[in-house]
């Protein structure tokens, strides 16, 4: 438990360090990469070609092994299937990284920054993950789970979500 | 842009690739920012610790990266703070609809070659670039 904290804790800041260093936490380098009509920024294809390059060598080997250093399994999304929720939650996730020229991950680090925008941005976010919790599109993904559960599925420990 | 920027955020790149892939070796877990967030908001708490403990190392890792550098949080939005609202509200609640946001799908997903993250990839830049297209071209900053 601990050392699994420890890592976590180690990941959360060599993570960070990546998005400062790749011109995540500057929302105008965000804004750029979308602007495709204006001054194209291409920063953000290297920040993702280095990410993932490097996910995609590693995840091959790391899957093969039986089980995670620290766990007992590895807890990968099992959903498969490409539907409505996923389109319309991810366009609208994109309308706001559109606006914002934050995503999450950026986002919660530029607070250490005390801007402005980044904590109303951040906070607005947090609402609006409460507001789908609570909604009853929230509660939709609840029964389905319990449903799941039932059907003689694993015990799930969690939301079967990506991310 | 010039070798320096393009040097840098490749390697921004592959520190956000080795923290991912470190995570799932040790802890086997997707490093996925809005689903570690919304673990940590949910009424019932699910192994709250290491996602606590990965929140705090972002902000541990931003603040080592504004001593060094504080023009890496360089923040310039030109939007109304309504539209602001809306933007970071669009985010969180998107995010959990679709069950991801860049890190988790757009890292985490395209790595594992997951075809649902593929498409959320490409549906969120798509909408994002229409948004700024809308944004900053129709209505020139809202």
């Amino acid at each position: 438990m601990i050392m699994r904290n420890a890592i976590a804790f180690g990941a959360g800041i060599v993570f960070a360090i990546g998005l400062g260093l790749g011109g995540m936490t500057q929302p105008a380098r965000i804004i750029g990469f979308l602007d495709v009509a204006g001054r194209w920024d291409p920063s953000l294809v290297f920040v993702l070609a280095g990410a993932v390059g490097t996910s995609m060598l590693t995840y091959r080997w790391i899957l093969r092994q039986r089980h995670p250093v620290l766990a007992v399994r590895f807890q990968i999304p099992p959903v498969r299937q490409i539907d409505g929720r996923l389109l319309l939650g991810s366009g609208v996730f994109g309308v706001g990284w559109g606006i914002g020229g934050f995503c999450p991950g950026p986002a919660v680090t530029a607070l250490v920054s005390g801007h402005p925008v980044a904590i109303v941005f951040v906070l607005s976010m947090l609402a609006g993950t409460l507001l789908f919790d609570y909604t009853p599109l929230g509660g939709l993904r609840l029964s389905r789970r319990k449903a799941a559960g039932s059907a003689g599925g694993p015990p799930m420990t969690t939301a079967p979500t990506d991310a | 842009m010039d070798f320096t920027a393009i040097a840098g955020s490749l390697l921004g790149g592959v520190l956000i690739g080795l923290a991912t892939a470190a995570l799932l070796l040790f802890n086997g877990r997707i490093a996925g920012i809005s689903g570690i967030v919304g673990g940590l908001l949910k009424p019932v708490a699910e192994e709250w610790s290491w996602r606590a403990w990965f929140l705090a190392g972002l902000l541990v890792g931003g603040f080592l990266v504004y001593a060094v550098a504080p023009g890496a949080f360089a923040i310039e939005v030109h939007r109304s703070w309504p539209v602001l609202v809306l933007g970071g509200v669009l985010v969180g609640f998107g995010a959990r609809l679709g069950s991801g946001c860049t890190s988790g799908h757009g890292v985490c997903g395209l790595s594992r070659l997951s075809a649902r993250s593929w498409v959320a990839t490409a549906v969120f830049t798509a909408t994002g670039a229409l948004t700024v297209y809308v944004l900053n071209h129709l209505l020139a900053g809202a």
